[in-house]
Formats: C-alpha cells, sequence, structure tokens
C-alpha cells in the first residue's frame, strides 16, 4: 500500500464534551485508516461517540465539544489545526456529510435543487446550469422519481427515503473523496430503507467515493462496509473486515452485539377460539378531519396474549390505538372490552373503563413530566384509579417500582431526567401498570432504544404478562421485535389491515404480496443479502416501490 | 368586526371620563344653564345608546362628525363653513405616517442587520455593545433622548434643525430634513426590540440539523446566516416589526410634542384635554385601525415566508 492510498487517517484522537462546566471524555484515543474508495463501517450504540468520530474525520466538532489531543490528517492535510478558512474549503467540496435526518437536515425554505446547486457555486467547481444538469442526473441515478422536475419541490413536498437520497445526491455534488454516511437509514422504513442502501450502494461503488458509514444496525453495516470498526463508549473495541468480523468477533462485547437477536419467548397455546376476547377491534373506519385513514379496521386481542401490529409509517397503527383508547372516535364500527361496546370517545368513558386500558409510549423522554419525580408520576394513577393516598399509597409505588426492577429507594426521589432511556422506558410501564389494567398499547416501547437495553424491555414485558395475564397491543414497524414478542400478528399497510394471524404461520409461506415484501426487506447479517435480494428482485421492482409510495 | 368592538370599548371609555366639553369649556365659574344650554347643541344630553349608534352610523358613511371646539368657535364668529373631524384629523395623520415611515425606512434595516450581525459575531465584543447601546437606548424615556439629539444634532453641530414644525406646501427635501430629528429619535426608540428579536430568531435556529448541515457543505458564517438561518426566522421577526411599527403610529406624542411636529398624537392629546369626544373617538379609532391592519400585514406576510404554507403538498 504506497502512502497516496491513504484518505484519511486519524491518531490516537481524544474528543472531549462539556457538560456542567467540566469536560467529559467522548472518544478515547481512536486511530484509524481510510483508503480511497473504501467503506469503513463505525458501529455501537447511543452514546458510543460514532458521530463525534463521524465528524472529527471531516475536522468537525459540535459545540460544545472539543479535540483535545491527536491527529486527523485528510490527504495530507492536518485538519485538527487547520484555519476555518481551510476546512471550508474541504468541506462540501472534498469531504461531504449525509445526516441521519434528511428531513431536518435540508432547509426547508430552499428548493432541493437549489440547495444541491449550493456547494459547487460556493466553492467555484461548476457553474449554477452545470451543477443543476448534474444534479438532475445524480437524482436520476439515485433512482429517484421525476428526476427532472424533483428538485423543483421544497422538501416538505418530498418523503423521506426520496429526500435521503436527495441528500446522498448533494453530497455527490462535487464528487468528494470522502463521503460521511450518519445513520441514513434509520428513520426509515425497512422497505424504503432497501431502496435508500442500493442506490447509496450503487453510486458510492460507481464515482469510486471512499465513505464512513455510522449506523448501530449491524445487518446494514454488513451490506455497505468492506470494514467494520466497534465502538463502546468512546473506546474502540475491535476493527476487522467485514466477513471476518461477522464470522468470527473476537471480543465479548461485539459477540453480545451478535447475539441481542436470539431472545424469543416460549410459545404459547392458541386462545380458545370461542373465549371473549379483552378487545375487540369491530370495523372501525376513521378520519383525521377530512383525511381518511382507517378502512373497516378489525381484529381481537384475547387476555394474556400479545398482538403485534406491523406496517410502514403512515399505515395506521397509531390511529388504531387512538380508536381504542377514544382519542379519536371512528367514523364507523365499535370498541369491545370484554364484550361490551365502550363509548366511542374517551369522554364519555367511565373511569373503570379508561382504567382497563393503558398506554406506553415510544419516547419515554417526552411522554413522561420533566419536573416530577419518580414517585409522583407513578403515584398519580395509583390515587386517581384506585383511591389509594399516603402510605398506602407509597407503599403501592414501590411495589410496581420492584416490579419493574428498578430499587425503589433509590429511584423514587429522582427526576425523570436522572434516569437512563430505558430506566425512563420502565417508569413509563410501571406507570401504566398503576391503573391495575387488562390491556395495554405498546406503541414503537423499543424502538428508540438500543438493542441490548430494548431486549430488557421485551423481557420485563414478557415477564409481567406472564404474571399479571395482561393483554398487549404492540404497535411497531420491527419484524424482529414481533419475531421475539408476538403471539399474533396483523400487517397494516394504507390504512387496511391486509393479513392477520398467529405468528407461526404469518413467519412461513405463503404470504400476502405486501407482508412477503416486508419480511425479505429485513436485513439479514449476510453481507451478500443486499446483493442477492436486488438480483431476486430486479432493481426495476425497486423503483417502482418507491413510485408505489408517492 | 373586530373594529365594531373596538369603536364600542372607546365609546364606553370616552364617555366615562370625568367631565365634558361644556364644562371644560366655560370653566368652573359656568353656571348650570350655560352648561346645559351647550350640552343641548352638541346633542351631550341624549342618551348613551342613541349617541353611540348615531356615531357609528355616522362613521360607516364615513362621517366621522365635527370636532366640539370646531362648532364652538364657529358660532362664536357666526356662521363660518365648518370643518369635520375627518378633514381636521387627515392632514395630521399624513404627517404622522410621514414620520413613522421616514422612521421605519431607517429603523428596520438597520434592526435587522445589526441583529444579523450580533448573531454572526455572536458573544463578541461587537454583539455585547449592540446589545448594551441598543437596551440603553430603549430604557431611556424618549424625551431625554430626543433632548440629547437635539444638542448633539441641531445644537452643538448644526445638522438638522431642531423644530419639525413642517406645513402644508413644504417641499419633501425640506420636510425629509425636518423630520430627522424625530425620525432619528424614534429608531433609537424601536431598534432594541427589532434588533434583539432578529438576533435570537437566528440564534434558535443555529442549532439546526439543516444549518450544521449547511456549515458542513463548507458555506461561509456570513452566508449561512443570511441564506439559511434568516428566511426561516422571518415569521417572528416580521411580527416584531409590526408590532413597532403600530407603535410608531399611535405611541410618538412625546417625540411630537419635544420637537412641535404637527402629528395626530398633540392633536389626540389636546383633544381629551378638553373632552372634544369626536375628535378622541375617530383618533382612537384611527389607531386601532393602524394595529388590526398591520398586525394583519405581519400575518400575511408571515404565511408567504413559509414554504410549506405556500406550496401545499
Amino acid at each position: 500500500m504506497s502512502d497516496s492510498d491513504v484518505l484519511v487517517e486519524i491518531k490516537d484522537l481524544w474528543i472531549e464534551g462539556r457538560s456542567d462546566e467540566t469536560w467529559n471524555p467522548i472518544i478515547n484515543g481512536a486511530s484509524m485508516t481510510l483508503k480511497r474508495g473504501e467503506v469503513l463501517g463505525l458501529i455501537g450504540e447511543s452514546g458510543a461517540g460514532k458521530s463525534t468520530l463521524g465528524l472529527a474525520a471531516m475536522g468537525f466538532t459540535r459545540d460544545g465539544v472539543r479535540i483535545s489531543s491527536g491527529d486527523v490528517k485528510f490527504d495530507g492535510i492536518d485538519l485538527v489545526n487547520a484555519s476555518a478558512a481551510v476546512k471550508r474549503e474541504l468541506l462540501g467540496k472534498r469531504i461531504a456529510y449525509v445526516a441521519q435526518s434528511a428531513a431536518a437536515s435540508f432547509n426547508p425554505a430552499h428548493k432541493l435543487i437549489d440547495q444541491h446547486t449550493e456547494a459547487p457555486v460556493q466553492h467555484g467547481v461548476s457553474s449554477r446550469s452545470d451543477s443543476q444538469a448534474d444534479g438532475i442526473e445524480l437524482y436520476d441515478r439515485l433512482r429517484l422519481p421525476n428526476p427532472d422536475e424533483i428538485g423543483f419541490r421544497y422538501p416538505h413536498q418530498v418523503s423521506g427515503g426520496q429526500l435521503q437520497r436527495a441528500m446522498t445526491a448533494m453530497a455527490m455534488a462535487c464528487r468528494p473523496d470522502l463521503i460521511i454516511f450518519d445513520e441514513p437509514t434509520t428513520a426509515l422504513d425497512v422497505t424504503t430503507q432497501i431502496e435508500v442502501l442500493a442506490s447509496i450502494r450503487d453510486i458510492v461503488e460507481q464515482f469510486d467515493t471512499a465513505a464512513i458509514y455510522i449506523t448501530h444496525d449491524l445487518a446494514v453495516v454488513a451490506q455497505m462496509a468492506d470494514r467494520i470498526k466497534v465502538l463502546l463508549k468512546g473506546d474502540e473495541v475491535e476493527e476487522s473486515d467485514t466477513r471476518s468480523m461477522l464470522l468470527n468477533p473476537q471480543e465479548e462485547y461485539t459477540k453480545s452485539l451478535w447475539a441481542v437477536r436470539s431472545f424469543q419467548r416460549d410459545q404459547k397455546p392458541v386462545a380458545a377460539t370461542d373465549a371473549t376476547p379483552v378487545i375487540s377491534v369491530k370495523n372501525v373506519t376513521a378520519a383525521y378531519g377530512k383525511v381518511p385513514v382507517l378502512y373497516d379496521v378489525s381484529f381481537d386481542i384475547h387476555a394474556g396474549r400479545t398482538v403485534a401490529v406491523v406496517g410502514e409509517s403512515g399505515s395506521g397503527k397509531s390511529t388504531t390505538a387512538r380508536c381504542i383508547t377514544g382519542l379519536l372516535p371512528p367514523l364507523k364500527g365499535h370498541i369491545e372490552f370484554n364484550g361490551e361496546t365502550l363509548p366511542l370517545d374517551y369522554r364519555k368513558r367511565n373511569k373503570m373503563q379508561l382504567r382497563q386500558a393503558q398506554m406506553i409510549y415510544q419516547m419515554a423522554d417526552t411522554a413522561l413530566n420533566p419536573r416530577k419525580k419518580i414517585g409522583e408520576i407513578i403515584g398519580r394513577p395509583v390515587e386517581f384509579y384506585m383511591g389509594l393516598t399516603g402510605a398506602k399509597k407509597r407503599e403501592r409505588v414501590r411495589a410496581l417500582l420492584d416490579e419493574i426492577e428498578l430499587e425503589p429507594d433509590q429511584f423514587i426521589d429522582r427526576l425523570p431526567s436522572e434516569l437512563s432511556g430505558g430506566q425512563k422506558q420502565r417508569v413509563g410501564i410501571a406507570r401504566a401498570l398503576a391503573a391495575e389494567p387488562q390491556f395495554i398499547i405498546c406503541d414503537e416501547v423499543t424502538s428508540a432504544l438500543d438493542q441490548l437495553v430494548a431486549e430488557g424491555i421485551l423481557k420485563l414485558l414478557a415477564k409481567l404478562q406472564d404474571e399479571l395475564d395482561l393483554a398487549y397491543m404492540f404497535i411497531t414497524h420491527d419484524l424482529a421485535t414481533v419475531k421475539s414478542i408476538a403471539d399474533e400478528v396483523v400487517v397494516m399497510k394504507d390504512g387496511r389491515v391486509v393479513e392477520a394471524g398467529p405468528k407461526e404461520e404469518m413467519f412461513q409461506p405463503p404470504h400476502h404480496a405486501y407482508t412477503d415484501l416486508l419480511l425479505s426487506s429485513v436485513p439479514e447479517m449476510d453481507p451478500d443479502w443486499l446483493t442477492n435480494l436486488l438480483s431476486e428482485r430486479g432493481v426495476e421492482n425497486i423503483g417502482d416501490a418507491a413510485v408505489d409510495k408517492m | 368586526m373586530t373594529l365594531i368592538v373596538v369603536s364600542l370599548v372607546i365609546f364606553i371609555a370616552v364617555n366615562a371620563l370625568p367631565g365634558d366639553f361644556a364644562q371644560a369649556v366655560l370653566g368652573q365659574g359656568a353656571t348650570d344653564e350655560a352648561v346645559a344650554a351647550i350640552r343641548k347643541d352638541l346633542g351631550l344630553d341624549q342618551p348613551y345608546f342613541y349617541r353611540y349608534f348615531t356615531w357609528l352610523g355616522g362613521m360607516l358613511t364615513g362621517d366621522l362628525g365635527v370636532s366640539f371646539a370646531q362648532m364652538n368657535f364657529a358660532s362664536n364668529m357666526g356662521g363660518t363653513q365648518l370643518k369635520g373631524v375627518l378633514e381636521q384629523i387627515a392632514p395630521r395623520f399624513m404627517n404622522t405616517m410621514f414620520l413613522a415611515g421616514v422612521t421605519a425606512a431607517i429603523a428596520v434595516p438597520f434592526a435587522v442587520i445589526l441583529g444579523v450581525l450580533a448573531a454572526l459575531y455572536r458573544n463578541s465584543v461587537f454583539d455585547r455593545a449592540t446589545n448594551i447601546t441598543t437596551l440603553t437606548s430603549i430604557s431611556s424615556p424618549e424625551f431625554f433622548l430626543a433632548y440629547i439629539l437635539i444638542l448633539f444634532l441641531a445644537v452643538l453641530n448644526p445638522v438638522f434643525p431642531s423644530l419639525s414644525n413642517i406645513f402644508e406646501g413644504m417641499g419633501f427635501g425640506e420636510r425629509l430634513e425636518k423630520t430627522m430629528l424625530p425620525a432619528l429619535t424614534l429608531t433609537l426608540v424601536v431598534t432594541a426590540h427589532m434588533m434583539r428579536m432578529t438576533r435570537a430568531a437566528i440564534i434558535n435556529l443555529l442549532a439546526s440539523p439543516y444549518i450544521e448541515m449547511a456549515r458542513l457543505k463548507g458555506i461561509s458564517p456570513m452566508r449561512v446566516i443570511v441564506v439559511h438561518a434568516l428566511p426561516n426566522a422571518l415569521a417572528p421577526i416580521i411580527n416584531v416589526i409590526a408590532l413597532n411599527l403600530a407603535y410608531l403610529i399611535t405611541g410618538v406624542v412625546v417625540v411630537e410634542v419635544v420637537f412641535v411636529y404637527p402629528g395626530i398624537g398633540q392633536l389626540f392629546v389636546d383633544s381629551v384635554k378638553i373632552r372634544d369626544i369626536p375628535v378622541v373617538q375617530a383618533c382612537c379609532l384611527i389607531f386601532a385601525a393602524a394595529y388590526i391592519l398591520l398586525n394583519l400585514t405581519a400575518d400575511v406576510l408571515s404565511i408567504l415566508s413559509n414554504p410549506r404554507l405556500r406550496h401545499p403538498k
């Protein structure tokens, strides 16, 4: 390997972040080299320092973050000590960045093509009209629908998956030597994710661009990267080429990442068909204002069982939950609870009816009142529904904290901000349990959590179900979660139930065509999976799927 | 609709003022008969609701009535042609609009540019100095600012005239020169608010992912702020500008008095003093209308500045 092959060289890099007036380490002595045209995968849980390291490779640190020591060299240029003007000259022109949320990272005030041409024009790489023509060609290569016209729309007029591809096109605008992809598909549905992954991989290969691909999803990184580097809390765990890493991980931590997907709860006997279901959704049709969202949705949930409701964003999963809880009264159809019809509007339900159906939310961060202590958050429903006060209430709260495996003495007087994401979600569960419900709606409860933490939550939910004979409606878009926890599966698309049945049947062919698409879109650990899948489906098919989504 | 409600509030408030025109004109020693006679002349003896609806009806047909002072004067001099309130207010109002316009033309660009620069060099010496200066100027009483400007720009260095007694038929250039000092005083008063809002609205956006994206594209800091942050910060800025323009029309009495500027504010205060109800009511209505109109314009502009609302899906 000759020296000029090395594009990025990071040596013993230490990065610190400031919180509460003290500097805390984020990256502890990371080193890496990246050759021209090579794709390096950076993997780790949230807080591992992946994004910080990725941005440092561009010579960029966010506000309140600083490089305390170490070297970052890009093509021989020392980025740690370079002046802002020197770095500005490189950024956008030779190093580009693709952010996690394209929807937030495109400026809402300008058209896509104007944002696309900005870097080339500002850096003097090409004229506006040349760059615009090039942009349209890139849109075409990335298989965006209507490439001639899509650039002249504003970001809010384009779907998430398309925006992510437009952002990749924008990163390509100056034909950079290096692109940093920071979780580019994390916010996307599985079916959209494939399209974006395929587009990114193709274009990186076509232009022989080097890339750093940051993700927490092993299966995704296996498709994209030549080499993988694993980070844990700012420390480098191990690094090797993709195939040997997958076949033969060396470190314990890496092995544990691999093992996460193994949680599988025991099979339960099929429910007696004549039993009265706890919750029965009957022919529900609903709309937001004049926009119809649900069409004739029906399914049952029996005591002690978990029904997973799966589908892409916008398929009506959460809306169904809103209909069950009465937040959105359906236009047609009704909800039965233990065989008795519930009033459609929650305001007309009595306390008993309200108590029986509880909800756990996706973002525990925002679902817990930040100014209340944990004891108060859980104590509120204890008092409201069960009428307990004083010492009895405190006792019950402690029992609930025990139940969710948080030490009562330690947690009862803390504020939500002093808890980790997984602990907050446990408090959310305790709050739901406080009402002693028979039925709990779990709305994407593990989506915002890292895999190890998510597994803990799933295990806790399974344990509680066994103890209390709870019925769960488990809303998720993650089929791995479905595999591990569900008894029955309901697949939704565009507000309709396309397929429903016991889990074993759902994961065995034959499927409904859409279920099949969903299932086959879940990335697998095999590095050849994407290649094989694309050749199986045919590239045209993927473009069509994108058009379908319009 | 809002104006009707406002007109009712104005009417009640004006009539709740202690004393009336008759007492004000005739003074302490007036006999009850004389007061009653003038009241009858002016229609002040009619019941409240009758007076309100006559006034409202007149207003809807563009007739704001006749000033009590004018009427009284006319009857003394024996039947001179009466000037309506409208004719009396119109030139004053135009003067006020002219002053507001000149001030806005100076203050708005000045405040926005200062705000952008303060956001660009945030936490620098420049930023702090701007903040302190503008805050000082908004915290000082208006007359004090006015006298300081007179001292420096009219007395020590006679650049502008200290009296702004403009009149009809004056050339635009001369008018502008005479208006300069009051306009500068008002600029000092309104700049702080607009400048601070511009700065805050922009800085608020600097943590957004799209600003980070623009920086990572190697865009210069100035361009990041002007092209990427400012367009998204327009809505709150426009609202603050509208609020300050409304203030320029309705709240400049002190400055008008200091510079002897014949604006609507002076007329308003004089009329309140002698309980000249038709003029007071008309002024109030104009102020209210100005507020409503400016806020409406601000709302429309805010919508226009938001591409989500301009280009629905």
